[in-house]
């Protein structure tokens, strides 16, 4: 998107620094007044064209088992028996989170394919994908999803198309019940706040923000009632760039690279030094021949 | 004893050739696309070959390709490639070979110790690459709960293609420039009398001892 100024590529140096000031945006999921109603799965296969998939019943009333590549916002539902035998249903919204240090951007060779705009939305590219799925392996939250079909992988784009020029997401548009807000991530998060005083005036105690700092902070914050056993939403306790990745990215390419520059260097200068082995002469004769003459 | 040392005997069969070009065709191949993968500043390499996702589709199957005809040459040089007593004594004048006192280096079989090793080196970094690469390949089939595999993966098969790389130059440095004759042994098959005795002297006695000597 040409109206958003970019801040990180994948596989490249840093983008051209803009004079626009950019917000950084955010979308705020609060669990505790999602009703389950699935209109923001029905508004983003709407406003992104995703053609239906075929849904699964596995015994709840979760559309999908997970994320796929025509269906990029999921609403989990997870039972949850409290302490005094009371049933909880924790729905979580799951969807890309816009990490602030993606782990998929990072783990992309390909140049542009993944892109971080100033305002935080992390996006694919499938025009530059290659369909490696390296971003598989660098997203610590199971988001990108590969089609066979296209050879690319792909997510939720924080509607970039709309909020690029000053829409809300389609999922957020769709929100019957405000659980869902967009808005600049600041503001948003002072309203997360108070939702979690509000929440933990009504008894849970635990209530919080999730914020992973792990991935410094994310594009998606959420507000659980049980803020700390974010696993009982499936959501990691302390998310980052999986440890290997960042082996794979950082010192194991410098020393890679620097071993093979050594091996180019270490045998030029060799061949400078000892040159080519002699076939001909008695410099040739090999020692078990000299050891016979001896 | 001596033959007429200018008279030429066949080092590698035509099917040794036809799979050693095949592999190596393949290995670079496998080697620019895999740069171009490792590195953004070596991307190019994969645009210059046909652009990054055709590249990305290919990729595999070249390694499939390649593992396959490093398959064929680990049983048919596995025996040749048995370490014995005498390697053992070559290994410890390494150092004269490397410095081409070849005088003071103990005669080797039909490959030397240092082959020996590029052999074994080669052959397990291709099972390790294989297995990484397989995981690369099928990502998306490796679930979420057994993620550590794809970790393993990305780790796996960056060190065991830096080591092939290694290998690769010492490889290609040995045969292209320090050994005269060692192009035309492996594209055309043949070297001289004098360049088996120098070389490969145990192989050389071998094959005059057996009466083998399949001259041209």
């Amino acid at each position: 998107m040409a109206t958003l100024d970019l801040r990180r590529v994948s596989a490249s140096s840093p983008p051209a620094p803009g004079v626009r000031e950019a917000a950084v945006v955010a979308k705020l999921i609060d669990t505790t007044t999602c009703i389950g109603c699935k209109a923001c799965e029905v508004a983003c296969q709407a406003w992104n064209d995703l053609p239906p998939e075929t849904t699964v019943q596995a015994g709840t009333y979760q559309t999908l088992p997970g994320l796929a590549p025509n269906f990029w916002n999921l609403i989990r539902f997870t039972e949850h028996e409290d302490d005094q035998g009371g049933l909880h249903w924790l729905m979580r919204k799951d969807q890309c989170m816009h990490c602030a240090e993606p782990g998929c951007l990072v783990a992309c060779p390909a140049p542009g394919a993944i892109v971080q705009y100033a305002n935080g939305i992390v996006d694919f590219q499938q025009d530059r994908c290659i369909g490696c799925g390296y971003c598989m392996t660098g997203c610590p939250f199971n988001v990108p999803t590969f089609n066979p079909r296209t050879g690319r992988v792909y997510k939720c784009t924080l509607c970039s198309d709309r909020t690029a020029v000053g829409l809300e997401p389609a999922c957020v548009k769709a929100c019957p019940t405000g659980c869902l807000q967009f808005g600049a991530k600041a503001s948003l998060l002072e309203v997360a706040t108070a939702r979690v005083a509000r929440l933990e005036a009504d008894g849970f105690a635990q209530a919080a923000v999730y914020d992973p700092p792990g991935v410094g902070g994310t594009g998606v914050v959420t507000v659980l009632a049980y803020g700390d056993r974010p696993e009982l939403y499936g959501l990691p306790r302390d998310p980052r760039i999986p440890l290997a990745v960042t082996l794979w990215k950082g010192p194991l390419k410098w020393i890679g690279n620097a071993a093979i520059l050594a091996g180019l260097l270490g045998a030029a200068v060799h061949f400078v030094r000892y040159g080519r082995k002699a076939v001909h002469g008695a410099d040739a004769a090999p020692a078990g021949e000299a050891r016979d003459g001896r | 004893m001596d033959g007429d040392p200018a008279r030429r005997i066949v080092r590698y069969r035509f099917s040794e050739r036809l799979v050693h070009t095949f592999t190596a065709i393949a290995y670079v191949y496998l080697l620019l696309t895999g740069l171009a993968f490792w590195t953004p500043a070596l991307y190019w390499i994969a645009i210059a070959l046909g652009g990054g996702y055709l590249s990305r589709v290919l990729h595999p199957w070249a390694g499939i390709v390649f593992v396959i005809l490093v398959g064929w040459m680990y049983v048919a040089w596995r025996h040749d490639m048995r370490i014995t007593p005498e390697d053992r004594a070559w290994r410890r004048a390494l150092r004269h070979y490397a410095t081409n006192e070849d005088a003071r280096v103990p005669p080797a079989w039909r490959f030397n110790d240092g082959q020996k090793g590029f052999f074994r080196v080669m052959v397990a970094a291709s099972v390790a690459l294989l297995l990484s690469g397989l995981g690369l390949w099928w990502v998306d089939l490796v679930p979420w709960e057994l993620r550590w595999l794809r970790f393993a993966a990305v780790l796996v098969h960056a060190i065991a293609a830096l080591v092939t790389i290694g290998g690769f130059i010492l490889h290609v440095y040995m045969g292209l420039l320090v050994v005269p004759g060692g192009l035309r042994a492996i594209v055309q098959g043949d070297v001289t009398e004098e360049w088996a005795r120098a070389h490969h002297l145990l192989w050389y006695r071998s094959l005059r001892q057996s009466d083998d000597l399949d001259t041209e």
